[in-house]
């Protein structure tokens, strides 16, 4: 296998370093390594990796093999975005004796997901900070979903209601405001419970999990064709992206290549996808200071670019496209022409639209400055995506991973230190631009060819890692291979569980009539978190 | 400020004058499946491949029982691809108040070989789309004069412009985004006075989306029970049809009328901002019965 340069050298230098420690170092694909290793490695090899190769823990997430062989598997999945590849550690968990050791205290960006380990597989965690449950409500009977003796049809005694203890925070003048499930607005389910002392808030609490749908448990019961219209279910707002992150990992599997042709429609669309919610976002972020004639255009652009969807796709949303070994529809002149229109005239548009709010200094006072969510936070709490390159994240997939067509053109990734609301608003305007920069490009530049390669039977018992940078950050579906077409675990990562911990942090000490602007720079998505 | 006005002149009037007009979707767009009953002498291959179970055959006795769910269907056109008796059209105007009318349920002669021969009955025939009285997607001019009677009918009826709720009782946020854009300049909701509102209190109507689940379940019940009477209730989406792709299992509970009763059902995945105009316009054409 042609490893990538860097990352024969680091796995040697783990090799060395670890030796006999590491159980097994396999190299799946290019830049994906496996190591095997006990739980008591765990600690010091994620240290050795942030420490010496920048790395990052992009998500933790569990396996249950009880049956084959006795133990349930954790997956470490570190990102080396400098040299390109991921790492992968996995270390095994005694079946009769299932309990495993928290990194949160060091790593603060792995709490939501540990705890979503012991939730859903019923293995233990020792030394986490708030072991509490996360995924399921404090009123499930004692289940654990994703273990494969639970069946994903089992019906459970209905919800009584909620009897999670919130925190409280005590002191003269201090006070509760309960806010949700249902929200005022159109938009979905989730507790917030603000503390506060007149305005400002003191502490905010985020109770999610209400659109939990046994989606992963779901892919393990379905054939893999009906997955990709599951994973388009899995957050609407990035059905393609997270649709093409679900058939990159099948193609991993597979060992193939998508052909070209196909592999340029995907980026398209994942620029249609970027640019329809980009310019949604902008528009709620100045209606929630109260600027509605900009919200009034903003809306009118994104109705644009879902009528270009609906004529390259069939769906709005993009819904369909999507299949494993490339693509499902062509695009002929008329298409195309339609696309070329949208971008020429989006351009000017949006241009006047961000000129508008610019302009506007009552609305520039309302997002300087507010929900400040500092660089050294965002790092520790792992915030990846735009919020992140707001603060400081100077990652972004599509560079440092090209997938899809990537590879054909530099894509150029905004950062900011400031990590208010201006600066996330920032980072969608200069998004929106190169995205619409990258469309011209992709277009101008259409190779021919086949759109899709047949993936076949899919070899059983294998894992493969997909990834996408969809608009909101990266998306990856990692999957293990059951015979029969079928999946034997999907583990999907949206980056709104990544990122909903730093919202607690971005809005202290701001008023709570800011949060709804404060929440929208954030945009991030319930049913991608829950699932 | 000049400027502002000066752009908002610029731009003219973008509001779509649905349903005076008809729906502007492209040529392209994948609405209801259609299936040539008559002549579909195979339904296992479609059957196999809809994601959903919108189609679905059961064979009892030498015969086969074949049928479709417009309230399960995501639109997806995976079957048209596999079977030449089965074409996508544009349509998406689907919105009915009875659940039953979106299945189509065929009943053949079973061959030896697993296809099958003469169709034996057909429980096609009502158009989704007519009922009590409501006029169909074909019937464009009666639609367009209900819409333009609409502000009266509420008047009559409720006495005041006609208030919604929505709820998210555990969608994917794809219906969220058609149900948003009802407030852009291009649809413009309130141009037949219908405004959405913050509380199930001031609700005539509750827009639910989404398979209900089980930690939203309570929510979904407790928002019903805060409405007065008369209300409507209308469920989005093929998750809100029937629990769509999710289905019922350990964590969904299925479609909305699980949990709390329905009035009209709103087909599509998600269904796009004309679809859900109809099928709201659908459910207050419902409102004479209703109270």
């Amino acid at each position: 296998m042609n490893l990538l340069p860097d990352v024969a050298k680091i796995m040697a230098e783990m090799q060395e370093r670890f030796g006999d420690r590491l159980d097994a170092v396999r190299a799946e694909r290019p830049n994906e390594v496996y190591f095997d290793a006990k739980m008591d490695l765990v600690a010091g090899f994620c240290a050795d990796l942030y420490k010496n190769w920048d790395a990052r823990l992009a998500g933790v997430f569990a396996d249950d093999v009880c049956e084959s062989e006795k133990v349930f598997h954790l997956y470490y999945l570190f990102a080396l975005d400098a040299v390109h590849a991921f790492f992968i550690l996995r270390v095994p968990v005694p079946a009769e004796k299932p309990e495993f050791t928290s990194l949160a205290n060091a790593v603060p960006a792995v709490s939501w997901q540990e705890r979503e380990i012991q939730d859903l597989f019923g293995v233990k965690l020792i030394g986490h900070p708030n072991p509490r449950r996360c995924a399921l409500h404090d009123d499930w009977p004692d289940v654990h979903p994703l273990r494969k003796d639970f069946d994903l049809r089992t019906e459970l005694p209905p919800f009584t209601g909620e009897r999670h203890k919130l925190r409280e925070v005590e002191g003269e003048g201090v006070f509760q405001v309960p806010v949700g499930p249902v929200h005022a607005g159109i938009i979905e389910p989730g507790h917030f419970r603000f503390s506060v002392a007149g305005e400002p808030v003191l502490y905010l609490q985020i109770r999610l999990f209400y659109t939990h749908k046994g989606t992963e448990k779901l892919f393990e019961n379905l054939p893999v064709t009906h997955g990709v219209r599951l994973a388009e279910s899995i957050s609407g707002d990035s059905s393609f992206a997270h649709a093409t992150a679900f058939c990159h990992a099948l193609e991993r599997v597979a060992g193939i290549e998508v052909p070209v042709r196909a592999r340029v429609l995907r980026s398209v669309c994942l620029e249609l996808e970027r640019l329809y919610n980009h310019i949604g976002d902008i528009g709620a972020i100045a209606t929630d200071v109260a600027f509605a004639v900009a919200n009034m255009h903003a809306m009118r652009l994104k109705e644009s670019v879902l009528r270009v969807n609906e004529q390259l796709t069939g769906n709005r949303l993009l819904r369909g496209m999507a299949c494993p070994g490339g693509v499902r529809f062509d695009w002929d002149g008329a298409q195309i022409k339609a696309l070329e229109n949208l971008v020429a005239g989006l351009g000017p548009e949006f241009d006047s639209l961000i000129g508008l709010i610019e302009a506007s200094s009552s609305t520039r006072d309302r997002l300087e400055g507010t929900g400040i969510l500092t660089p050294e936070i965002a790092r520790d709490l792992g915030v990846v995506g735009i919020a992140g390159r707001a603060s400081g994240f100077n990652h972004d997939l599509r560079r440092d991973f090209p997938h899809a067509a990537y590879d054909r053109v530099n894509v150029q990734v905004p950062v900011y230190q400031a990590g208010d609301v201006e600066h996330r608003m920032q980072v969608r305007v200069d998004e929106v631009r190169e995205s619409l920069a990258l469309i011209r490009r992709f277009v101008a530049d259409l190779p021919a060819g086949p759109l899709r390669v047949d993936l076949g039977e899919l070899p059983a018992g294998r894992t493969a890692l997909g990834y996408v940078e969809g608009w909101r950050g990266e998306i990856f579906h990692w999957i293990r291979t059951a015979p029969g077409n079928r999946l034997a675990r999907c583990k999907v990562k949206d980056p709104s569980l990544q990122n909903w911990p730093a919202l607690s942090h971005a809005i202290l000490g701001n008023i709570i009539p800011d949060f709804p602007v404060v929440n929208k720079s954030f945009n991030l998505s319930y049913s991608g978190t829950d699932r | 400020m000049f400027e502002i006005l000066r752009k908002s002149l610029a731009t003219g009037v973008v509001t779509t004058r649905y349903p005076a007009t008809p729906a502007e979707v492209s040529s392209q767009a994948r609405g209801k499946p259609e299936i040539d009953f008559a002549n579909w002498n195979d339904a296992r291959p479609s059957a196999a491949i809809c994601p959903t179970g919108a189609i679905a055959c059961a064979d009892e006795n030498g015969m086969r029982t074949a049928s479709l769910d417009l309230g399960r269907c995501i639109f997806c056109g995976l079957c048209a691809e596999v079977d030449t008796a089965i074409r996508m059209t544009s349509q998406c105007e689907l919105a009915t108040g009875h659940r039953e009318t979106l299945k189509t349920i065929a009943r053949y002669q079973l061959r030896s070989d697993g296809t099958h021969e003469k169709m034996l009955v057909s429980d096609a025939a009502k158009q989704p789309g007519h009922t009590r009285g409501t006029p169909g997607p074909g019937d464009r001019e009666s639609f367009a004069r209900l819409g333009s009677e609409l502000k009266t009918r509420i008047h009559r009826v409720l006495g005041r412009s006609l208030h919604i709720r929505e709820v998210d009782a555990g969608s994917c946020n794809g219906c969220e985004i058609e149900i948003t854009g009802l407030n852009s300049p291009v649809y413009d909701i309130e141009r037949f006075g219908i405004h959405f509102v913050a509380s199930p209190r001031h609700a005539d109507l509750l827009l639910v989306t989404g398979p209900v689940t089980r930690n939203m379940e309570l929510a979904l019940k407790k928002t019903y029970d805060a409405m007065s009477d008369p209300r409507l209730v209308v469920a989005v989406g093929a998750c809100g049809c029937s629990g769509g792709i999710f289905g019922v299992n350990y964590a969904s509970r299925g479609g909305v009328d699980q949990v709390i009763p329905v009035d009209v059902y709103i087909p599509g995945c998600p269904p796009n901002p004309h679809a859900l105009l109809h099928g709201i316009l659908t459910a207050i054409g419902r409102l004479d019965s209703a109270c």
